[in-house]
């Protein structure tokens, strides 16, 4: 089992080492995509691990009222109306946009590190970032 | 020894001609040091691929029957208003025209979907658009309404025209007010957390030949894939600018009009665009050749990102009501590093023009004067330089009587 999971924790949950709890006693490996505290915990994981571990992970979760939702979304970049600008990349949180190489200013884009929160969208005067639905 | 314009055509013609693009001419002369490298090459490619609002197209679509005149009333192509004042079925179309219906920025920060430069775009792919003229009709042009699809391969012209492209350098913009703001200079977050900048530096072409030497009005240029011409300097055209001791200018200073034909043209490096709460502009892609006539031209044409400079400017609270910041400069090559120290911390930078683009502009034009199919043209006049008395002048504002307005 392998998915990108958005977690939002309630305020009295946040001095709580309960991710490390989670991956210590589930045998879980996880990716952080993203953290923040303010103006909310979240939290964007990438997890893997055996299914029953998974489930389990997700029960004991579940219990301490964090919510979680699977990270659905797909952005996708139109690499023919990019112009690699580099307008977006003050605007994206997780670096999933990037200066590739620095002799050509060629702008990369990862999927794997992206948590689909569309702010490059608006920004991006060639229209080049999308939802994919 | 210095080249002539001849020299130089005569080598291109025989497929000799030695050409580098800027950034390879910067490191050619760090090996070689100038003297030889200035010796060894003949053309140095300068470019450029950003956001040029004064940019619009020139169209003549040809008269109907019953003949309708378009000058003096109203033409809409996709939606967007076109300008009529002109002869019967002449039309001209800028980039930051909008929709008519466009709800612009009441809905705040405004999108700008689709305006005067995605027609101009649409147009160049050789796609169908929408003309409708509304004319007040006369004896010898009796039609009043118009309703057709154009296309550009029908017109009898399409045109472009840019009264200001190219600026010779600009502003590194920031914004130290409390809220998110949106500009020509793209999003700026507030309290001064990102810095944007809109230059190819050390390959754009007017800060190569920062005192007009080479580029004047008649030089042929790459204008979006077709071979165009420098037509006059740009509107706001300012070669009093301050200058550092290198003579580049340390803020916007010249700047270009160019004029080319769209049919020619490769919509690839003709981009309508959308500035978020700005409005629509496009996106030109220009490339300019340098020919090195001496060694003068050359040293200029060897200038790096290190020695160009952007003045910090304040959008938030400065930029609009004319008032200098204070800020300091920061060189092209710290801002393409993607951050740098500023007010005690470190800020990201990023572009709105396209360096990566420009470097392949600057590459295809390479190449095709390598192939001799392009020829460098003299100057029919050089542009003002900074031994003339051209400056930019403020509007000179004068209260107009109450009793107009009552
Ligand atoms: S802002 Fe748009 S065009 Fe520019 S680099 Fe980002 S995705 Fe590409
Ligand atoms: S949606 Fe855009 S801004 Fe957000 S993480 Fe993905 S790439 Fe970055």
């Amino acid at each position: 089992m392998r998915n990108k999971l958005v977690l939002k924790f309630p305020q009295s949950l946040l001095d709580k080492p309960i991710i490390s709890t989670v991956v210590k006693r589930f045998d879980l490996d996880f990716n952080i995509l993203h953290a923040q505290t303010k103006p909310e915990g979240l939290l964007i994981l990438e997890i893997s691990g055996t299914d029953e571990n998974y489930n389990a992970a997700i029960k004991y979760l579940e219990n301490l009222k964090v919510n979680m939702q699977p990270l659905s979304k797909d952005i996708i970049r139109d690499e023919n109306k990019c112009t690699n600008c580099s307008a977006c990349i003050p605007h994206c949180p997780t670096q999933s946009l990037f200066i590739e190489d620095r002799k050509t200013m060629k702008v990369g884009f990862d999927p794997e590190k992206c948590i689909a929160c569309e702010a490059c969208i608006p920004v991006c005067p060639y229209k080049a970032m999308s939802l994919k639905l | 020894m210095p080249k002539t314009y001849e020299e130089i055509n005569k080598k291109i013609k025989n497929n000799e001609a030695v050409v580098l693009r800027a950034d390879e001419f910067i490191e050619l002369v760090d090996k070689k040091g100038l003297k030889e490298a200035a010796k060894e090459v003949d053309v140095v490619t300068t470019a450029t691929f950003g956001p040029m609002c004064s940019s619009g197209l020139f169209i003549n679509f040809g008269h109907s029957n019953p003949k309708i005149k378009s000058g003096g009333g109203e033409a809409y192509i996709n939606e967007v208003p076109a300008y009529t004042g002109l002869a019967a079925v002449d039309l001209y179309i800028g980039a930051t025209a909008c929709q008519w219906n466009d709800p612009r920025n009441q809905i705040h920060p405004g999108k700008f979907a689709y305006g005067g430069a995605h027609v101009i775009e649409d147009l160049a792919k050789g796609k169908d658009v929408r003309l409708k003229v509304h004319a007040y009709g006369t004896d010898c042009y009796p039609r009043k309404e118009l309703d057709t699809w154009i296309n550009i391969k029908d017109l009898n012209e399409a045109i472009l025209y840019n009264p200001r492209n190219c600026y010779q350098n600009y502003n590194a913009a920031v914004n130290l007010s409390k809220k998110t703001i949106y500009t020509y200079m793209g999003t700026l977050k507030p309290s001064g957390e990102n810095i944007t900048y809109s230059s190819a530096g050390q390959l754009s072409p007017l800060l190569k030949d920062p005192l007009y030497k080479t580029i004047g009005i008649g030089t042929r240029i790459w204008l979006a894939g077709a071979q165009g011409y420098i037509s006059w300097y740009g509107t706001q055209h300012n070669p009093n600018a301050e200058r550092n001791n290198k003579d580049i200018p340390t803020g916007g200073a010249g700047t270009l009009a160019v004029v080319g034909n769209l049919k020619e043209m490769d919509a690839e490096y003709l981009r309508g665009t959308s500035m978020q709460g700005y409005g629509a502009t496009l996106t030109v892609g220009i490339g300019v050749p340098i020919p090195l006539l001496d060694e003068e031209v050359a040293k200029y044409a060897a200038i790096k990102d290190e020695d160009i400079s952007a003045p910090i400017v304040d959008y938030g609270n400065d930029y609009p009501i004319c008032k200098s910041s204070d800020l300091g400069h920061v060189t092209y090559a710290e801002l393409k590093s993607g951050k740098i120290k500023f007010k005690g911390k470190e800020v990201q930078t990023s572009s709105l023009s396209s360096y990566n683009k420009a470097l392949e502009i600057a590459e295809k034009l390479k190449q095709e004067i390598k192939q001799g199919k392009f020829l460098l043209s003299r100057p029919a006049q050089l542009f003002p330089s900074s031994d003339t008395d051209k400056t930019q002048k403020p509007l000179n504002y004068k209260e107009p009587k109450k009793e107009i307005f009552q």
